[in-house]
């Protein structure tokens, strides 16, 4: 009995019941890890722009008066007593785990921190009040407080610093002229930045070209032609831009002035008002009054600020518009580039080449290239196309301005040409297998047609196998898209002033650096020097960064399979 | 196979028909026929030359790092004003334009290199009956110059070049500098000063002397006001009686001296404090001593034997315990024995020299890399006095039948060679040899530390760990899914999975660094709890599952065991977290970290091999899975079907069957995870310290080969040394993913021959 016993579970166990569920298992882990790592990059990412609730507190200090705190919780943890006493902290506690949060208190120009660990036991008298509000400013990050006043040109609203005393109705009003006045300050500042960002950028471009001329007429100093009148002629036309750049600052000082009229009151936690310039408000809102629908409206707003403006305060806030544009305009460059070449390499190698041990060796090292680390490449871009051959064209064509470099410095061009050559292999194979898998039977009708071979390649084969150049393509542009460490030696900087497309001739200026999401997520993430405050744009960054391959991806597989119900075989 | 055929091109091969009976245009369709397919071949095959371009490319940056030196005759000419007697110094600017030569009269001779013309010509102003004779250069100081007279007294003075810029013509004029007036300085009153050393800081000038009386040592002052007249104050210094020096050198930080006596015996002696003097005597194996100079940055001595051999000198704490004394140790020798040594000229911005021997050969040297570099015999006829230029560019040499030559030195990358790459090296400074990658140094007197080890191994390392935590999963995952998942669960999962490849790295590595590291440090009891619990419960699961009875196990349809086992892991590693702060104050007081690092002496870093392990694992996941589960997959169903009907159970028919045949695949998809693990670079920048360490722990982090190129590249100077090592790091990866892929593709091409014979 025993022993017949001891036969079934040995047969139990030879069967492998126990081996297939912990292949099971490995399923399990590697889907709840996926699942887990895209949510948390949904919550975290989102986070960035939810408003959430600022709370007010007492805090005591053990031993020490308490004070007010005035902030949003960003995290919270639990700790052991041991690890909490081990930073200094002493806690007479019956617990063993301690809960802390971590709040942002703001105002940074007085304590130079952003944020405070908070003891969740010494905190008392949690509460929300609903006239909170957080101010939002282009310097020094949030301020969190009561709006106490408001100074304009025209008027001055005041409220008395005891919130018990305050008249609902005149914070109402206070309130809203708070909101016209930086409605106001809004629209002069987009004023400002439309100047800046057309006229000015254009005016240093044509001084910029002048100084070019001016440098080519001094270098070509063989021809002794006249000279002078060349340079009386750029001397003139110099000081008519210089001229209009005075016109366009004097403009310029003027908006700065109107928009710095204003002025706000603000009753921070210390108990202390300060008077703060409304021109440096981005935007203010008490997120305790806001509903959902009031909370969701910020959040859009928010994300909207986040898509479509530039990066500020070392880009740790604002938008990240520049890296968005940079990712998909390089992409979309190593795009041309690459499947023109991938193409012509794949179908010479399939329907032009002698296949034999040559082609089928160059096969494998094809193939072996896809494998080779991304850094190579960017190795290979850095010393071949930025050095060897952007220094050739800088020579050739460039030689009055050097040595400061033109197409001899990482930029746009070499960028996406590295990462064309990173993903040409790829683009071969797949548009290889396309060509390999036609049936021979469809050249062989074309040609019994009489057309000749270029005209089967062109009017039967290509076509006949462009879904697979398109999944080539996909696999190219998902691989470029996501890839940062190649581009952090050919192109990428942290902060590009300039777009690489303007309105000045040539408009695609391939010689200069930009800025890419993959590159903005490393460098906020852990280069920068106030990365707590950084982290929720970064998550925010590298969500959008997902997006932004994935719509790449189904963009790509939407028109793949368009092509392929196009050329579907209609049975043979 | 669905065979497709084109509506499109069915089409245009009609209208081409069309065209081909109206009987037009066949030789222009011929011609452009022979057009396309040279232009299709030529661009064909351009891109793919362009391709393999890289490799070459990247030999081609790392070749000129292993080229042997080369040296040319550039200028010959007779010695500027010979009449003044030969040199007791000769020197050169940096542009190789002007040369310098002082003579024992006192005579200042700047000339030009290119004909040995003068370009100007002083005098030191030597008191009357006076002469020069000794003299010390101090090199870290812009070559400032002491000459010690007969009569006791020191004057400093120090060579410079202007330059100047005419109409983008760069010009270079000599000027001769007094920084401390020109006058000679009394040191040792009427007392013949027979050797002397000097060392320049920001305050004043340091200088040691060999008087009749003994060693003296003296200090000169900047003055305040310009004009003054500096004075030179005498260090009263008690000494042992050391032999009577014939050179003196002193340290840069001038704590210590050392001697070369008449005999040719080395002396090293200690100064610190200025009162205390201990003095090693040292008898080198190489015979007497005929000259001594210091390294570039004056961290070792170098010394050249009676015999012809040099020898380098570290000054190290006693290796015997207890005895913490200072010892002057031999590190390593140069040359061979042959004819008679003569003179050393050490390179004043690496770690280089040259020795002169009485033959007349000059040879060239790398400390670092203990390379004998070159050998040639430079002239006929004796060789005075060789001098290098500051780059160590150019060789000046005056020989005694009163010519002078300029010898052009092609010598860019001296410091490496396959010993200071993949070998252990004793650095300057250093107790004993060892593995170093420390490139960017402070100051150039620093010695360049360029070995490959660290790194590599920081590389292997991290792909280890990342396989270490991929395999399992990825292989497990790839079963189930191809063999055992039920087609409706498939059909999602395999996506999903795949899902994964397209995530960036760099957000893996931001995960990694910014959100898993500090969890991980703090719940690392958590996840060995998850570890040793895991097994169990599936364990549990699988008993679970057999000991149902079989009316309702056979009511639950089959290939779903993954998806119960979601929510099981789910709450077992909640569990687990949960219960890891009671576990840690259990068995580790409390605090695991502490208790790794105080109790058993562990390093801990926060971002360490753990981390990048996993967030490495997570990436080359998909990669793996993705291989295995096709091939396994496409395992002709025939053959399970067979093994079932035998009586197999699947998981047998699997193990037996499927298995060995995808065993190609399996060790394929290994190589090429392995491959892709090697190459990763933003996780690994990330999610570690980036220290080159070499230590395999598990909570210590590392430096790869990938990450270290993309740190230091940027900063590179282009076309130097550190720039083509970096390079050669990046054709190290490039040989190491090619080989594991080369072997992959094999493997996958008898997979399908395999495949083929069924």
């Amino acid at each position: 009995m025993n022993s017949d016993r001891n036969r079934q579970w040995h047969d139990w166990w030879r069967g492998g019941e126990v081996f297939v569920w912990l292949n099971a298992t490995a399923v399990a882990i590697c889907l709840v890890a996926v699942v887990g790592v895209i949510l948390l990059l949904l919550v975290r990412g989102s986070a960035h722009f939810w408003p959430a609730s600022i709370i007010a507190a007492d805090y005591a200090v053990r031993g020490e008066p308490a004070e007010t705190v005035i902030g949003q919780i960003r995290d919270r943890e639990t700790v052991s007593l041991e690890q909490l006493t081990g930073s200094g902290i002493e806690l007479a506690s019956s617990a063993r785990q301690v809960e802390r949060i971590l709040l942002q208190v703001g105002h940074r120009e007085e304590s130079g921190e952003d944020f405070r660990w908070l003891v969740v036991p010494w905190l008392q008298q949690l509460r929300y009040p609903s006239k909170l509000m957080l101010v939002e400013r282009r310097e020094w990050g949030n301020l969190y407080g009561y709006l106490r006043g408001l100074g304009t040109a025209t008027e001055q609203l005041s409220l008395t610093a005891d919130l018990a005393e305050t008249d609902p109705a005149e914070e109402e009003l206070l309130w809203r002229a708070f909101q016209r006045s930086i409605a106001r300050a809004r629209a002069i500042d987009a004023r400002i930045e439309a100047l800046k960002l057309d006229q000015i950028t254009d005016l240093n471009y044509q001084l910029e070209q002048l100084r070019r001329r001016q440098l080519a007429a001094v270098a070509d100093n063989r021809k002794a032609v006249d000279k002078t009148g060349l340079e009386r002629e750029l001397a003139a036309r110099r000081s008519e831009l210089v001229r209009a750049y005075e016109e366009l600052q004097n403009r310029l000082e003027q908006y700065y002035r109107e928009i710095g009229e204003d002025s706000f009151q603000v009753l921070l936690s210390s108990g202390e008002i300060v008077t703060e310039p409304v021109a440096n408000v981005i935007r203010a809102y008490r997120p305790n009054a806001l509903g959902f629908v009031g909370r969701l409206r910020v959040a859009g707003n928010r994300l909207w600020e986040f898509l479509s403006s530039q990066p500020r305060e070392a880009n740790t806030e604002g938008g990240v518009f520049p890296a968005i544009f940079g990712t998909v305009l390089m992409v979309l460059l190593m795009t041309v580039l690459v499947t023109p070449l991938g193409i012509l390499a794949a179908v010479y190698l399939r329907e032009y080449a002698t296949q034999g041990l040559v082609t089928r060796s160059i096969r494998i090292a094809v193939n072996n290239l896809a494998g080779v680390p991304s850094i190579v490449y960017g190795l290979f871009g850095l010393g071949f196309f930025v050095y060897t051959l952007g220094g050739s064209i800088d020579q050739l064509f460039y030689s009055e301005v050097l040595p400061a470099p033109t197409f001899g410095a990482p930029g746009l061009f070499w960028a996406a040409l590295t990462l064309a050559l990173l993903t040409l292999p790829v683009v071969i194979v797949a548009t290889e297998e396309g060509l390999a898998r036609l049936p021979q039977s469809l050249r062989d009708a074309s040609f019994a047609l009489g057309a000749t071979r270029l005209q089967t390649v062109f009017w039967v084969v290509l076509p006949a196998a462009s879904p697979a150049m398109m999944t080539g393509m996909i696999l190219a542009v998902a691989r470029a898209a996501g890839e940062v460490a190649p581009l952090m030696l050919v192109g990428v900087v942290k902060f590009a002033p300039v777009l690489p497309v303007d309105g000045n001739f040539p408009f695609l200026h391939l010689e200069r650096q930009f800025m890419h999401l993959g590159f903005h997520i490393y460098d906020v993430g852990l280069q920068s020097p106030n990365t707590e405050a950084a982290r929720p744009l970064v998550y925010a960054t590298a969500l959008l960064l997902l997006a932004v391959i994935v719509a790449l991806n189904l963009t790509a597989i939407r028109i793949r399979n368009r092509l392929r119900e196009q050329y579907k075989a209609n049975d043979l | 196979m669905v065979m497709t055929r084109p509506t499109v091109a069915q089409s245009e091969v009609s209208a081409l028909r069309a065209r081909r009976t109206a009987g037009n245009s066949l030789p222009r369709d011929q011609w452009l026929d022979r057009l396309g397919e040279w232009l299709i071949t030529l661009g064909g095959f351009s891109v793919i030359v362009a391709v393999l371009l890289i490799a070459f490319y990247l030999v081609y940056k790392v070749v000129p790092l292993f080229q042997p030196a080369g040296i040319e005759l550039k200028a010959d000419f007779p010695t500027p004003l010979p009449g003044a007697g030969a040199s007791l110094y000769l020197s050169s600017d940096e542009y190789l334009e002007a040369g310098f030569r002082l003579t024992a009269s006192g005579e200042l001779i700047f000339f030009s290199l290119t004909n040995g013309s003068p370009l100007h010509v002083d005098r030191v102003s030597l008191p009357p009956g006076a002469h020069i004779s000794s003299l010390a250069v101090d090199p870290e100081s812009d070559g400032l110059l002491a000459l010690g007279l007969n009569n006791g007294s020191v004057v400093l003075l120090r060579p410079r070049y202007e330059l100047h810029f005419e109409q983008q013509q760069r010009r270079v004029s000599p000027v001769v500098d007094y920084p401390y007036g020109g006058d000679a300085l009394e040191f040792a009153a009427g007392e013949d000063l027979q050797a002397l050393a000097v060392r320049e800081d920001k305050d004043g000038v340091t200088l040691v002397a060999q008087a009749a009386s003994g060693l003296i040592m003296g200090r000169v002052k900047k003055s305040a006001a310009p004009g003054a007249r500096p004075d030179l104050r005498v260090i009263p210094w008690q000494l042992p009686a050391l032999p009577l020096a014939s050179k003196l050198l002193l340290s840069t930080d001038k704590r210590w001296l050392a001697l070369l006596d008449a005999r040719g015996q080395l002396h090293a002696a200690l100064l610190e404090p200025v009162e205390y003097f201990r003095g090693v005597s040292v008898h080198p194996a190489s015979g007497p001593v005929v000259d001594i100079d210091w390294t570039s940055g004056g961290q070792s001595l170098l010394s050249l034997g009676e015999n012809g051999i040099a020898t380098q000198w570290f000054l190290l704490r006693d290796a015997a315990p207890g005895s913490n004394r200072l010892q002057l140790t031999p590190v390593r020798d140069f040359g061979a024995a042959g004819a008679g040594g003569q003179q050393l000229a050490a390179e004043s911005q690496r770690k280089g020299f040259a020795s002169l021997d009485k033959s007349g050969f000059v040879s060239l040297f790398n400390t670092t890399a203990q390379s004998h570099l070159l050998r040639r015999q430079l002239t006929d006829t004796a060789v005075t006095r060789v001098a290098l230029s500051p780059r160590a560019d150019a060789m000046l040499v005056e020989a005694a039948d009163g010519r002078l030559a300029v010898w052009e030195i092609d010598n860019q990358h001296p410091e490496v060679a396959w010993s200071t790459l993949w070998r252990k090296v004793w650095y300057e400074g250093y107790p004993e040899p060892e593995y170093v990658w420390q490139s960017s140094a402070a100051s150039v007197s620093v010695e360049p530390k360029l070995s490959l080890v660290p790194l590599v191994f920081g590389t292997l390392k991290a792909a280890l760990y990342a396989m270490l935590i991929a395999v399992p999963l990825a292989l497990g995952g790839a079963i189930f899914t191809a063999y055992f998942m039920a087609p409706a669960m498939r059909a999602r999962v395999k996506p999903l999975i795949e899902l994964m490849e397209a995530l960036p790295t760099v957000i893996l590595g931001l995960l990694a660094g910014l959100w898993l590291a500090p969890i991980l440090e703090s719940q690392i009891v958590g996840v060995f709890l998850l570890l040793l619990i895991l097994p169990l419960i599936i364990l549990l699961a699988a008993l679970g599952w057999h000991l149902l009875p079989p009316a309702v196990s056979a009511r639950i349809p089959q290939g779903w065991q993954a998806a119960f086992m979601v929510p099981v892991i789910v709450l077992v590693g909640w569990l687990c977290f949960t219960l890891s702060p009671v576990f840690e104050r259990g068995l580790f007081g409390g605090d695991f970290v502490a208790w790794l690092t105080q109790d058993l002496g562990v390093r801990f870093d926060q971002r360490n091999a753990l981390v990048v392990g996993i967030a490495m694992g997570f990436a080359i996941i998909p990669t793996i899975f993705s291989i295995v589960e096709d091939a396994i997959f496409s395992v002709p169903r025939h053959l399970t079907q067979g093994a079932l009907a035998l009586g197999a159970r699947p998981w047998q028919a699997l193990s037996q069957v499927v298995l060995p045949m995808a065993s190609p695949a399996i060790f394929s998809a290994l190589m090429i995870g392995f491959g892709r693990a090697v190459g990763e670079t933003m996780i690994v920048l990330m999610a570690t310290g980036n220290t080159p360490i070499m230590d395999f722990n598990l909570f210590e982090g590392m430096r790869t080969l990938a990450a270290n190129i993309a740190m230091e590249i940027p900063e590179a100077e282009v076309d130097s040394t550190h720039y083509r090592v970096l390079f050669l790091g990046g054709f190290v990866l490039f040989a190491m993913t090619f080989v594991f892929n080369t072997v992959a593709e094999l493997m996958r091409q008898r997979l399908l021959s395999k495949y083929r014979s069924l």
